[in-house]
């Protein structure tokens, strides 16, 4: 018999229901796998063992009365630290929210909760969803469980920032998880670690509850193993919340009951823009593939143009750090977290103290970078212009979906890299959002589906971008990939 | 239009002083203006903060509606633009009361545009006509905690129950010349948002307060550099601040210095002001649009809803007081200048026309002239407000009856109403009980006149020789062997006849 925690979300749900296995069994089992991969991979900041069982038995006896068991019922999944989650440690990997235990359950870990979901633990994250590749967690960078097939034993990025979900449920720490996206955190770490992510519509998940880094750009959604488990997971964590002003007001779609595969009469846009010179041969590759299979699903291949491109990432870091300098003013030492208040100093003392102590390096420069490109005389400059670029951006895309259904193309410009190979250049780290940050910028709905490994023995993911509100066709479309890409590779365990 | 004439003398010369308010007004509304939090005066410290409020992680704005509407409801009331597309934007800056580290208002386009008011004439206070101040804007915005430094020896305590109770800010173009006129202003400004609902108005608990800025200039030259005074809490401070402000201003002038553009504070111990921060030191706020909230769209039914709930304003009142009532411009200006004496005067006025079976109109004048010359005097005395008058319009609409139809004289009125006020009786029982009821029989008063004449025959003489003065003398030696309790006009007429 297959191992439970070979299972995904769907196989886990149904078996629990069927009465082939038990939800306190399955939790036992990811459990274990947890507390054995921790010193390795570092997946965790926190794991809560007890409340998967205590979930796990919920389902349990509810299964025994009789009673529905939730779109997720007996799943136990990881929860990115980013998401306040009501007397569990919540960091968002910063130094400055150590310790600190929010009174208050966030929107979608709420409803996932509702929906029979258990909680192995709290993801680990780059600091404040800031960074590619995990590094900038204070609690030290998660380890990608993939290794290169050179013999080398290099340590190799998970990506990020939602860096401890793709490992987790990668390694079968979990059958799936949440993530954030807020310029590709979902999808480029999907890609790294051969998962699948997608970031819905903006406004599908609620942010109430999800520590904020760029408040117009933050959107949830799950990391799984294949499609249809990551549209389950969306159904559950998806809705209206009135405490959210951006939330859509719009019903949650029956995704998963609705996946469909055949895309005939579909059109597949491929923006010539995004094959930039000197592209890595083995993503130019997987996307000729990518090509292939959705031509083989049933649909049309036309060519779009997507023009502004080029200036999406440069709006976008500055967008997001203006944005994230003022949301993160909050952790002021003042009222809760980390306090540093240096001998006969003032409130100002106090501030630069705490803050110099408790925000890493990567979280410093962005909040530079978000109050320089926001102060006087530089505004109309950077934020404005920034703004218009956007404004660019989403209507290259509306364009283009006048020709086509979805678009196609890279996830990230190359597979994982190793831990530190960036780490000295922030600009080449930022280089590896170029092809999701567009996406980000327009609120669209966009998926990373594995799709097949480069020659080092890296996974390598496929970006499919859709219409607003259209996760179907998104969902679709990965679908019809996932059943040719025929991705079955996992990471030997090492751990 | 006729000019202020309030001038500083300096040893150069006049100058004219420039006024430009922003009041803060804190929005009627149970709750805050992005949190379902309390917004009651006098809850104790933090009792009244919500997660939002305290800005704890992950949590979000929700616009309240109520503010909004009130907002709204405000700028009609100014005759003011209502942008039907309006923004949030965020004002940066770090500080132990504002646990967001910015706090969530409206600079680039803001809710409410130009509108205006218009201060009344005042000659005494040298405002020799109406004048109309132009209102720039209006636009709402979340207010602070509060930090207090007297909890410890070397700490400061937050209480954050005002932290994120809605504000709008109302802000005056530059348009004032006088204390007087920025006084009239402000009451005038404070008195439309009483009419309207939108502000309690009360300045001692803070609902309302003013930043006051103040320049001086020759006249005709161009605008002078203007300080700002922050947080002025009533409207004798307001005209202080500027007294003293302006005089200043004028001395540094005078005196070869330049004024700096700064924040300053009142000190309402001394009468004056002093620096708080300059030009140089102001915060580069890095305002940009709030990304949590959407931008403000109204719809118009929302604001013919608005429109709809408007009461009437003091200057319409006003108008129909003098024009359908008849009323003097004084006693109009009186009755409209408080919405809690206007609502007083016209249940009142209600009453007292369905007492008498009269139309309001023709007893409009007994009622107003009642109640400013007796009732208001009567409670002054007590040191009440007409709010807590144990007196209500009916018991008073009451009392006019009685006088109205000739059942008591004005003089008995005084006495009966100083009764009302002690024991909370009615009129008509304390008329009956004291047996004031004034007495219109001719016979009774006929023999009281004839033992008056009889015993008064030289001043009988002198009368009828010309010195017709004496009928008064007359007069009140009848009503006082009656007891105050005559008919006046009964009096007069009898007299008259018997003198011939």
């Amino acid at each position: 018999m297959t191992e439970l925690t070979d299972l995904g979300v769907a196989a886990i749900r149904d078996g629990v229901a069927a009465g082939s296995f038990t939800a306190v069994e399955v939790a036992e089992a990811f459990n274990a796998n947890v507390a054995a991969a921790q010193d390795a991979l570092n997946a965790f900041i926190v794991a809560t063992p007890g409340k998967a069982i205590e979930a796990a038995q919920a389902v349990d006896a509810k299964r025994a009365r009789g009673e529905p068991l939730g779109k997720m019922g007996g799943v136990p999944i990881g929860m990115k630290d980013l998401f306040a989650t009501a007397g569990v440690q919540t960091t968002a990997a910063s130094h400055i929210l150590e310790g600190f235990v929010p009174q208050y359950e966030s929107t979608v870990s709420a409803k996932l909760w509702d929906e029979g979901a258990g909680m192995l633990g709290k993801l680990n994250l780059d600091q404040f969803a800031m960074g590619s590749s995990n590094e900038t967690s204070y609690f030290g960078n998660v380890i990608s469980p993939w290794k290169r097939n050179d013999g080398g034993n290099a340590a190799l990025a998970p990506g990020g920032s939602s860096g401890g979900s793709s490992a987790a449920v990668s390694a079968r720490l979990c059958p799936a998880a949440t993530g954030t996206d807020t310029g590709g955190s979902i999808r480029q770490p999907a890609a790294f670690t051969g998962i699948t992510g997608i970031k819905p519509t903006y406004g599908r998940c609620s942010r109430w509850g999800i520590v904020a880094f760029a408040s117009s750009l933050d959107q949830a959604g799950p990391m799984a193993r294949d499609v249809t488990d990551c549209a389950i997971m969306l159904e559950a964590m998806a809705g209206f919340d009135p405490k959210d002003s951006t939330s859509l007001d719009l019903p949650v779609p029956a995704w998963a009951d609705n996946l469909d595969p055949d895309l005939k009469g579909k059109k597949v846009g491929i923006p010539h823009q995004y094959r930039m010179d000197g592209m890595d041969a083995d993503v130019a590759k997987s996307w000729d593939d990518g090509i292939a299979w959705l031509k083989d699903a049933g649909a049309e291949i036309v060519d779009v143009s997507l023009p502004h491109t080029q200036y999406a990432l440069p709006a976008y870091y500055i967008i997001a750090p203006a944005e994230a300098s003022s949301n993160l003013a909050r952790y002021d030492g003042v009222r809760y977290g980390l306090r540093d208040l240096p001998d006969g100093s003032g409130l100002q003392d106090m501030y630069a103290a705490t803050r110099a102590a408790g925000f890493g390096a990567e979280v410093k420069r962005r909040i530079l970078i978000g109050t320089y490109v926001l102060s006087a005389g530089f505004y109309d400059a950077y934020y404005t212009q920034a703004q218009k670029v956007r404004t660019l951006i989403s209507r290259d895309f509306m364009e283009a979906f006048e020709a086509c259904d979805v678009i196609l193309a890279p996830t990230a410009p190359s597979a994982a890299f190793a831990l530190g190979e960036n780490i000295d250049d922030p600009l080449a780290m930022y280089l590896n959002d170029v092809f999701a940050v567009p996406a980000s910028l327009a609120g669209l709905p966009a998926m990373s589906v594995p799709a097949g490994l480069n020659r080092e023995g890296l996974p390598l993911g496929l970006q499919i971008v859709g219409r607003p509100f259209d996760e179907q066709g998104v969902l679709n479309a990965g679908l019809a990939i996932e059943q040719r890409a025929g991705f079955t590779a996992r990471p030997d365990k090492w751990w | 239009m006729t000019q202020s004439t309030y001038r500083i003398q300096g040893t150069t010369g006049d100058w004219e002083v420039v006024i430009g308010l922003e009041v803060h007004a804190q929005v009627t509304s149970k709750s805050k203006l992005f949190s379902g939090a309390a917004t009651a005066f006098g809850a104790e410290p933090n009792a009244q903060v919500s997660l939002v409020d305290a800005a704890m992680p992950g949590m979000l704005p929700v616009p309240n509606e109520e503010c909004i509407r009130q907002a709204v409801r405000t700028g009609m009331a100014i005759d003011a633009q209502i942008n039907k597309w309006s923004r949030f934007d965020r004002k940066n800056y770090f500080y132990a009361d504002l646990p967001q580290g910015y706090q969530i208002s409206q600079l680039y386009h803001p809710l409410v545009g130009e509108g205006s008011l218009t201060i009344d004439a005042d000659e005494k206070a040298g405002i020799p006509e109406a004048k109309t101040i132009g209102i720039e804007r209006i636009h709402v915005e979340q207010d602070a905690g509060k930090l207090m430094h007297d909890q410890h020896p070397t700490m400061s305590y937050v209480d954050l129950n005002r932290s994120g109770v809605a504000l709008m800010e109302i802000v005056s173009r530059p348009d004032m010349r006088s204390p007087a006129e920025a006084g009239a202003y402000l009451r005038k400004l404070r008195a439309i948002l009483r009419y309207v609902g939108s502000c309690d108005g009360n300045m001692e608990e803070g609902s309302m307060r003013a930043d006051v800025n103040v320049s001086v200039r020759k006249l005709g030259e161009e605008f002078g550099t203007r300080t700002e005074t922050k947080n002025v809490n009533s409207v004798r401070f307001v005209m202080a601040t500027i007294e003293y402000e302006a005089n200043r201003q004028v001395d540094v002038l005078e005196g070869g210095g330049k004024i700096v553009q700064e924040t300053r504070l009142f000190d309402p111990g001394t009468g004056t002001t002093r620096s708080m921060r300059s030009k140089e030191d102001a915060h580069d706020y890095r305002y940009f649009p709030d990304p949590d909230l959407l931008p403000l769209e109204l719809d118009d039914a929302f604001l013919e809803d608005c429109r709809n709930s408007l009461p009437e304003l003091p200057d319409a009142k006003r108008a129909r007081y003098e024009g359908e009532l008849g009323l003097s411009a004084y006693n109009a200006s009186v009755l409209t200048a408080e919405v809690e004496t206007a609502r007083w005067f016209e249940r009142l006025l209600g009453e007292t026309a369905v007492a008498q079976d009269k139309q309001p109109a023709e007893v409009a004048k007994q009622a107003a002239n009642w109640l400013i010359s007796e009732l208001f005097g009567a409670l002054n005395k007590l040191g009440m407000s007409l709010e807590d008058s144990p007196v209500s319009p009916s018991a008073g609409a009451e009392l006019l009856a009685l006088v109205g139809k000739g059942t008591i004289s004005g003089s008995i009125a005084k006495q009966v109403l100083e009764k009302m006020l002690e024991t909370g009786e009615g009129a008509n029982a304390i008329v009956e009980r004291e047996g004031l009821k004034q007495e219109s029989d001719t016979g009774a008063i006929e023999a009281k006149v004839d033992e008056i004449l009889a015993a008064n025959g030289d001043k009988v003489e002198q009368y009828k020789a010309g010195k017709v003065a004496l009928f008064g003398f007359f007069v009140g030696q009848t009503m006082k062997a009656m007891q105050g309790k005559a008919n006046p006009q009964v009096v007069n007429e009898i007299l008259k006849a018997k003198l011939g």
